[in-house]
């Protein structure tokens, strides 16, 4: 503080003296304090450190002043000033803080009722199971190959090494096209579509062909006419049994978990030779104790399906060198492997539509 | 095939410690699979005891059947010695018969408990059994009567019925005909646990002479080999031995007569199918020849039959006697009275077996043995085994010719590079296990430098090619040491662009609130008609299926609707009544040209043969439909539900169509099943796409679904080709201006032309326009409707001003006042 100022205009200052400035600060800070609510808070704003309030009228006092004496008074009522700005922040946050409160509040809602309005879609699960798999050859490298439903007997049959008469033939229970002699039939098997592959592409071929497929069984719980197969096919040169064995061990392990594996045993089927049948170990008791196994009933094993290297026969018919190129194939039934793997116990679900059967199995699978 | 235990230990020396699961294990893992295991004394516990009849009483009852009130004699076995009293429901039994008597106190398999109780006004105590209800294979037809030397009454009768000699049920492969006999898999018991076999058809064997009972082959092809012996003075009256019953029933054969019985006995021991002709009844020399157009037989199913002139056949000089290896004719049949038999073992061509089985659908236990094919050089061991049983067991005399025409044929050699097992396999095998392993399974084996030559043994027909070696060599060394290698697929490319966009149009469809379906292809032309589509509609030219599994649905789909309303139908009937669904699957149509050639297999089809085939496979385009009906917007206490309509079904074509970026265009069109009011049509340029909209109120009526169900149909195929990849949009961050417009025009002007003749006169400054409302009512005449149409405007370099938007604006409207006279309001 500096001394005393003999210039004062006692009449022009009186409102600028200390005890008049520190009056006013205090009546503002005691109204904005007792201000309950934002509408009071701006009153006491208002009244207080509005343009025409005590405060700002002595702040324009100021310039009147002598020179001299502008600082100590300027001093004097900038921090007035500054102490209600600051309190009245202070309390409008306060006030402003207690009326989110209570505007939330008065909005709370019953977040436990129901929010769906609109159906959720779902793909087949036959339709998802199809691409897993096919994601799985698709990450080995392979590729997947289609083909028509309605097929050439030739391809079906012929060329797989299934002549007109042989036996096998009559174990797969075909639909036939009419006329008679149209040589055509609802694939059996999606194998027709290996045959496709191999006369259209140059070796190494390394696919997978799933898709639909067709046998006259009446509709049971685990038959229908209509199924699913996945099948895959390798032409290279080298090829043996042991990279068919190695290629189901990764398949099983990628669908079903670390530990599943397969194991061969001998079978027959024209278009391979040697030929086995697949089993793999059941994922549910890993062959532990499979006595109690629902799955396995009591096997500790799964059959999965067919397989073998592909027949020089098969080859010749399609085009390729049996001197040059061995080759696997191996085939499984899709509806299958969804039943065992997702506890399905009626084949009809499958394809009778009921969206509540589609709906559990959402999107992916 | 079935195969008791102690049948296959008669020929292959297993160790007697050896267990069941082991023996069927190690012949499964040599490839004959263990079907069933039957061990049906296991399910049987009490009392289970031979018996006597003494007296048969047949009694009608009120509800038409008869029952016999039967006394029977069952030694001690009831503790008191008394002949029991039993109700039988069977007749192919007399007073003095040998039976089978479960006592009260006996449970049957299944858990059926014998008691005595009140039947039929008598008390019956115990039941008399039939092999079925013991667990013995499926005949129900009759009881057990055995002979009479099986036993006395009173003795335990699981002893005598085999029962405590567990079946093993086989599953043979095609390729192994050889093992549907007990030689066969006795040979391969052997094999499996390295024990020595006894081959049950090494005899000594009378030389072939001219003094048999005359035979002439025409047909050297398919009968290459024709043996026959005939037995004179068989008796009657001679019965089947017990063993012989035992085991018959155990293999699943049904006793019928001494020489019908060792006909069938040695099948199944050798494998060799034999038929007996009653001498009496033959006429001259039998003959062997195609049948003639025109002939017909009698088979011994009491079937008269119009032969095929592919038909091989046995004759006599009375004409065809028997379809060779499938059936016998009745005239010759051996019968209860037959005393000369001429016994037939011969070998006949596969394939024509095959082909006569099929034609005349007669499959029989021999012809499910030649078509697959038997040892040639089995057909003289085979008959004088028959001979030597009857006369064994029938008191028959054996004539000393014995008829051979043909010899075997010589058996396949093949060559192999003596590695290639080991190639193939992935199998460390070396030389000796090769050679060894070919010869364990009968060939004859030469080394030459890195060759290998096998001949195979006349009982494997199937061995002809070099794999077919390294299976067997592989199989005995064992699938089990097959070792587990990724193999290394060149680089891939991962899935075809089709692929991945038929998964991207499934996720915009689930993604949209609708399920997947899988239905059946399978139609009827009354489908059609209750779709309303008429005859002349292109999609009522179908394929047909030879045979349907149901005659009413006969055809291939040409539309998915058919299947996918079925399953709407479902879905309502069950209480599921909001309810979108979708399907992609193919359709079928037909070529008009569809004869697909058959190909030769020895080589690769040429490339004008490959395109005729080709040509001849159907269309089968890739389809997309769906179904929505009930409320699309769930009610709930946010309010009321929206259902389902039109639009939703042209909305999820233009979802799907977004998502791949084709631009549709949409116009009305007249279309069955659809309503004809409410059936958008898709385009993509002049190209149809497919349709959507509501159903026509009469399809809906017709198929039980909800009213106002919308439906989709597209060609999917046709989208995804004219799908565009996504490109990059460049967007102003000027500020936009927005302009309202409101235009009047007549009721029947499309709001799409419309909103595209803004669209043309709005000029690139426009950036988006949106259809807000549609408005009828007192403000526009009447016979007209308003469209409000906001319109964004937006430059890509400045802020525009309000004359640019208003002129922009005013150019959009004025290019819709002159196309449709549209006013602004």
């Amino acid at each position: 503080m500096s001394g005393p100022n003999t210039e004062y205009d006692p009449v022009a200052v009186t409102p600028l003296q200390a005890d008049q400035v520190e009056a006013m600060r205090d009546q503002a800070l005691a109204a904005i304090a007792a201000a309950e609510d934002l509408k009071a808070l701006a009153q006491a704003r208002s009244e207080h450190v509005g343009d025409r309030s005590p405060l700002a009228l002595a702040n324009r006092e100021i310039g009147a002043l002598p020179p001299q004496a502008r600082k100590e008074v300027g001093q004097r009522v900038g921090q007035a000033r500054g102490a209600v700005a600051q309190a009245l922040a202070a309390r409008t946050e306060v006030l402003e803080a207690e009326h989110e409160e209570r505007t939330l509040l008065a909005e709370t809602v019953d977040v436990t009722l129901p929010t769906r309005r609109h159906p959720a879609g779902s793909r087949h699960p036959i339709t998802t199971l199809s691409d897993r798999i096919a994601d799985i050859f698709v990450a080995m490298g392979w590729e997947i190959a289609e083909g028509p439903q309605v097929e050439a007997e030739w391809l079906n049959f012929d060329a797989l090494n299934l002549g007109p008469d042989h036996p096998a033939r009559t174990m797969q229970d075909t639909f036939w096209l009419e006329p008679a002699d149209s040589a055509l039939v609802l694939r059996t098997h999606t194998s027709p579509v290996q045959a496709r592959t191999m006369l259209t592409r140059e070796p190494p071929i390394y696919v997978a062909c799933p898709g639909r497929v067709y046998r006259t069984d009446e509709v049971d719980a685990t038959h229908s006419p209509v199924f699913h197969q996945v099948e895959g096919l390798v032409i290279d040169e080298g090829i043996t049994m042991a990279h068919l064995k190695g290629t189901l061990d990764h398949l099983t392990t990628a669908l079903f978990g670390e530990g599943i594996t397969t194991r061969f045993r001998p079978s027959y089927f024209p278009f391979t030779e040697p030929s086995a049948e697949m089993d793999m170990v059941c994922f549910v008791c890993r062959g532990v104790d499979p006595e109690q196994c629902r799955t396995c009933r009591g096997e500790g094993w799964i059959e999965l399906g067919g397989c073998g290297v592909v027949n020089p026969r098969v080859l010749v018919a399609c085009g390729v060198d049996p001197d040059r190129y061995t080759g696997f194939a191996f085939g499984f039934g899709i509806d299958r492997i969804l039943m065992f793997r997702h506890t399905v116990e009626d084949l009809r679900d499958v394809f009778e539509g009921d969206v509540r059967f589609t709906s559990a199995f959402g999107v992916e699978i | 095939m079935k195969a008791p235990v102690s049948w296959i230990r008669e020929y292959a020396a297993l160790p007697d410690d050896l267990g069941i699961d082991e023996l069927t294990h190690r012949l499964t893992m040599l490839g004959l699979k263990l079907e069933a295991l039957e061990a049906p004394g296991d399910a049987i516990t009490g009392p289970l005891v031979l018996g006597r009849v003494i007296s048969r009483q047949p009694e009608p009852q009120k509800n038409g059947k008869t029952i016999n009130w039967c006394s029977v004699d069952v030694g001690d076995a009831n503790g008191t010695g008394d002949p029991q009293g039993i109700v039988c429901g069977a007749h192919n039994f007399d007073v003095g018969d040998l039976v089978v008597v479960a006592l009260p106190g006996a449970v049957l398999p299944g858990g059926f408990a014998i008691g005595a109780r009140k039947t039929y006004g008598h008390l019956s105590a115990g039941m008399i059994c039939s092999a079925a209800e013991l667990g013995l294979g499926q005949d129900h037809s009759g009881i057990i009567v055995l002979p009479d030397e099986a036993g006395v009454p009173g003795v335990d009768a699981r002893a005598v019925l085999g029962l405590d000699d567990p079946v093993i049920e086989f599953e043979i492969n095609p390729d192994r005909a050889y093992a549907l006999s007990l030689r066969g898999i006795a040979r391969e018991a052997a094999l499996g646990f390295s024990v020595p076999f006894h081959d049950p058809a090494e005899r000594e064997l009378p030389s072939p002479d001219d003094s048999g009972y005359p035979v002439q082959v025409e047909d050297p092809v398919g009968c290459p080999v024709f043996v026959a012996r005939t037995v004179t003075g068989l008796d009657p009256a001679a019965q089947t031995p017990e063993w012989m019953v035992r085991r018959l029933t155990q293999v699943g054969m049904r006793p019928i007569s001494l020489a019908v019985d060792v006909t069938n006995y040695v099948m199944m021991e050798l494998g060799q199918p034999i038929h007996g002709y009653d001498r009496d009844r033959l006429s001259g020399a039998i003959g062997v020849r195609r049948a003639r157009e025109g002939e017909q037989l009698t088979t011994l199913d009491g079937v008269r039959r119009d032969l095929d002139p592919g038909d091989l056949l046995i004759t006599d000089d009375s004409g065809p006697i028997g379809l060779a290896g499938v059936m016998g004719g009745e005239d010759t049949e051996i019968s209860p009275s037959t005393t000369a038999v001429v016994i037939e073992a011969a070998c006949f061509e596969a394939t024509s077996i095959f082909r006569t089985q099929r034609r005349h659908r007669l499959p029989s236990e021999a012809s499910k043995r030649f078509e697959r094919g038997v040892d040639p050089a089995l057909a003289g061991a085979a008959a004088d085994r028959v001979a030597a049983l009857l006369a064994e067991l029938g008191g028959a005399t054996i004539e000393p010719g014995c008829t051979q025409v043909g010899t075997p044929p010589p058996a396949a050699s093949i060559t192999i590079d003596a590695d290639l097992p080991a190639r193939i396999s992935g199998i460390d095998i070396d030389l000796d296990t090769t050679v060894g392993h070919l010869e364990a399974i009968g060939c004859r084996v030469s080394l030459e430098g890195d060759r290998l030559t096998a001949v195979a043994p006349t009982w494997r027909p199937d061995l002809t090619d070099p794999f077919d070696l390294v299976e067997e060599v592989v199989r005995i060394v064992g699938y089990d040491r097959v070792p587990a290698v990724l193999p290394t697929a060149p680089a891939g490319r991962g899935l075809t662009r089709t692929q991945r966009l038929r998964r991207r149009v499934g996720h915009v469809l689930a993604g949209n609130g609708l399920t997947e379906v899988i239905s059946y292809p399978f139609c009827s032309e009354s489908d059609f008609e209750s779709l309303g589509i008429e005859p002349a509609d292109v999609r009522r030219q179908t394929l047909r299926l030879e045979n349907p599994l149901s005659a009413e649905e006969p055809l291939l789909a040409t539309t998915l609707l058919p299947g996918l309303l079925r399953a709407l139908a479902r879905n309502t009937g069950r209480a599921n009544a909001d309810v979108g669904l979708f399907e992609v699957s193919p359709v079928f149509i037909p070529t008009g040209s569809e004869a697909a050639p058959l190909l030769p297999t020895d080589r690769r089809p040429t490339e004008q043969e490959w395109q005729q085939l080709q040509k001849a496979v159907p269309h089968q385009p890739l389809h997309l439909a769906a179904a929505i009906s009930g409320d699309r917007e769930a009610a709930g206490w946010w309010g009321a539900g929206r259902p389902a309509t039109w639009a939703d079904a042209v909305e999820v074509v233009r979802s799907v169509a977004t998502s791949l970026g084709v631009e549709l265009t949409v116009t009305r069109a007249t279309l069955a099943p659809w309503h004809p009011g409410r059936c958008a049509e898709f385009r993509i340029g002049e190209l149809v796409v497919g349709h959507a909209g509501e159903l026509h109120p009469r399809v809906v009526r017709s198929w039980g679904i909800p009213a106002r169900t919308a439906v989709v149909e597209v060609d999917l195929d046709l989208l995804m080709r004219h799908a565009v990849d996504p490109v990059g949009p460049r967007f102003s961050a000027y500020p936009v201006a927005k302009e309202d417009v409101a235009l009047e025009v007549a009721e029947d002007v499309p709001a799409a032309q419309v909103e595209q003749a803004l669209r043309d006169g709005a000029g690139e400054l426009l950036e988006s326009i949106r259809l807000f409302d549609v408005y009828r009512g007192d403000q526009v005449a009447a016979g007209h409707k308003s469209l409000a149409f906001a319109l964004r405007f937006r430059a890509a370099d400045r802020t525009l001003t309000e004359s640019e938007s208003a002129a922009a604006r005013d150019a959009a409207v004025r290019i819709a006042g002159e196309r449709f006279g549209a006013a602004q309001r």
